[in-house]
């Protein structure tokens, strides 16, 4: 039975260890073993890892000694050797099918708690609302205006080109399937009861969300994250008449005018389309269109918008105070806002068509 | 034999019709800690942006580790970059993995590592910056800013740097987690025989670790020299900022410490 002698020379550092770990690990323990620093001129703290994993794991069955280490790979081993980390048990897993429910049962409660903090926001914005009417100072005019401007004015234009667009749309699709019955003319009332019923308020209702909700959490939010909203509860502010007040409210009162911009520009691309695709004069669109459509149409779409605009106001701001002190957590809230507000305009849209339904209207 | 491993000359950096640097010049050498210190916007994260080469200087020259980083190749540059370990102010770690991921991240660049010699490094890596095992597994965000700290030194000295730039890296901390953090840089820059480019407001670490400081003032370098002389220094900012009460304190606190390694 031998010795085994390990030598290690030169300057030997990170770069060096793939090539030198095997043959490390190589050593199994049954002879001693001596690894000789002598000519090692200078190494690294992966180097001296090795150096001492491998005496450690040699020393459980047999022999391993260092020796020669000049003064400064010494040094280097040594600081290594008190660094060391012990391993501490970490908080295992459970079996998948606990894992699973546990997500599963936190899933359902944080929906609840969702579901609890909207209702909190909206109970603050009808109390600070109901507030402002009895207390007139409280009020925020100057908030109110700057809100509707950029809720409101801003989102004209793309509000009317999509509405826009989707009368192009249904007019073109829509007389590519009643020319089949030669019942063209029809189109008008297509076009006509999609858009003032369900299309245009829905659409506009959605790009809001889209483009408000993420908004208001992202201003909320940051605000959030800078603790603005502490420093104006200390200094006697209430976020409730400072923040969420003008920006739904603004949001109430734009939407129902955006609808019915919606509402207009939809119209004026079917009534553009049908003219250019079946030679409906606009005259005759016009006359179709109110002698066919009633004006209960345009009640039953535009009566959604202030509903449609709370929720999505509610939910944007809602969602901008639950942020946290980080960048992701406003990053997560604003896309989560986006998509909570799209997902409640669409239900309660569904909604409403039950209602409706049922009152016959 | 003094060893120099930053060389900057005439170094000037403008942005827009500010003027930061002019006129700069500055030598590091091996195996010391610098402190870098100066007034607000003096330009002190601009310098170690500059010479860590993450901002373009608009004119001089800056020699790191005998390369000029204006016309070296991209090859060149990446040499480089692995010799040298820059810790940002707040850690500035890859917020969407763990700890430890992130000390892995600088290791995957080592070709043919195996991967738990790269885990057994980086766990290696955390406990030497001072973190406990369990700190590893857990993401930035749930981490202090202390502890972010440490786990932003921990990535910087992965691949054992020659040289560490920190930036600020005492600012937010208690002075408990301070001191500690102070103890560290120097332990590993003795053991290690790491060179430390220090950019600090901290009067406490400067007395603690530093072996020379540098004192930016009006667009240059206004004087190096170790903290003992720079009590003799006569400038307006440089006697204020050493002899001022806060410097006072500070020394006092340094000098009633028994003396250690």
């Amino acid at each position: 039975m031998g010795v085994i002698r390990f030598v290690l020379a030169g300057t030997l550092g990170i770069r060096d260890l793939p090539d030198l770990e095997p043959s490390l690990r190589a050593l199994t323990g049954d002879q001693p073993v001596f690894i000789d620093l002598e000519r090692a001129e200078l190494i690294d703290t992966s180097i001296a890892w090795i150096i001492l994993s491998t005496r450690k794991r040699l020393e459980e069955k047999g022999q391993c000694k260092i020796s020669g280490a000049s003064p400064n790979v010494a040094r280097i081993i040594d600081t290594i050797a008190s660094a060391i980390p012990e391993p501490e048990p970490s908080a295992k897993e459970g079996p998948w099918l606990a894992g699973f429910l546990g997500r599963l049962g936190s899933g359902v409660v944080n929906s609840g708690v969702m579901f609890a903090r909207f209702a909190g926001v909206l109970g603050l914005f009808i109390v600070r609302l109901a507030q402002s009417v009895i207390h007139p100072r409280e009020f925020r005019l100057t908030a109110l205006v700057h809100q509707c401007e950029a809720v409101g004015l801003q989102a004209v234009p793309i509000v009317a080109l999509m509405s826009f667009l989707i009368g192009v749309v249904l007019a073109f699709q829509g007389s590519a399937q009643l020319r089949q019955f030669g019942a063209e003319v029809f189109v008008v009332d297509l076009i006509a009861i999609s858009i003032l019923r369900e299309l245009g308020i829905l659409l506009t209702a959605i790009i809001v969300a889209g483009r408000t909700a993420s908004a208001f959490t992202a201003s909320i939010g940051s605000m959030k994250m800078r603790e603005e909203i502490d420093a104006m509860r200390t200094l006697g502010i209430d976020p409730g008449h400072a923040l969420v007040v003008p920006r739904v409210l603004a949001l109430v009162l734009m939407l129902p005018i955006l609808g019915l911009i919606a509402d207009g520009a939809g119209l004026f691309g079917g009534a553009l389309m049908s003219w250019l695709e079946l030679g409906i004069s606009p005259a005759m669109f016009a006359t179709r269109l109110v002698d066919g459509t009633e004006v209960s149409n345009v009640f039953v779409g535009l009566v959604k918008a202030p509903v449609f605009a709370v929720l999505i106001g509610v939910i944007g701001c809602q969602a901008g105070l639950q942020v946290g002190k980080t960048a992701e957590s406003l990053g997560k809230m604003t896309s989560s806002a986006v998509v909570a507000a799209i997902f409640a305009v669409i239900l309660a849209d569904a909604v409403f068509s039950i209602f409706f339904q049922q009152i016959g209207l | 034999m003094t060893d120099t491993v930053i060389e900057i000359r005439g170094l000037q950096n403008r942005f827009g019709s500010h003027v930061v640097h002019d006129g700069l010049d500055l030598d590091v050498y091996r195996g010391e800690i610098l402190g870098v210190v100066g007034g607000s916007g003096t330009g002190k994260s601009v310098l170690l942006r500059t010479i860590a080469g993450l901002n373009k200087p608009s004119a001089g020259s800056v020699r790191l580790l005998g390369t000029n980083m204006q016309s070296a190749t991209e090859a060149e540059l990446d040499a480089v970059s692995d010799r040298i370990g820059v810790m940002f102010q707040d850690g500035a770690l890859f917020s969407s993995l763990t700890v430890l991921e992130n000390v892995e991240v600088p290791l995957k660049t080592i070709p043919d590592l195996r991967k738990e010699t790269r885990e057994d490094l980086a766990r290696l890596k955390i406990s030497l910056s001072g973190l406990p095992w369990n700190a590893g597994d857990k993401y930035p965000a749930e981490l202090s800013g202390g502890m972010r700290k440490r786990a932003g030194l921990a990535r910087a000295l992965a691949l054992d740097p020659e040289i560490a730039f920190l930036d600020e890296p005492t600012a937010g901390l208690d002075p408990i987690g301070a001191a500690a953090f102070d103890e560290v840089i120097r332990d590993l820059s003795r053991t290690l025989g790491l060179t430390v480019f220090l950019v600090t407001h901290d009067l406490d670490t400067i007395y603690a670790v530093c072996d020379r400081v540098a004192v930016l003032a009006e667009k240059r370098v206004l004087v190096t020299g170790s903290v003992a002389s720079m009590a003799e220094v006569d400038h307006p900012w440089v006697r204020e900022y050493f002899l001022g009460p806060r410097a006072r304190a500070a020394r006092g606190t340094i000098d009633a410490r028994p003396a250690k390694g």
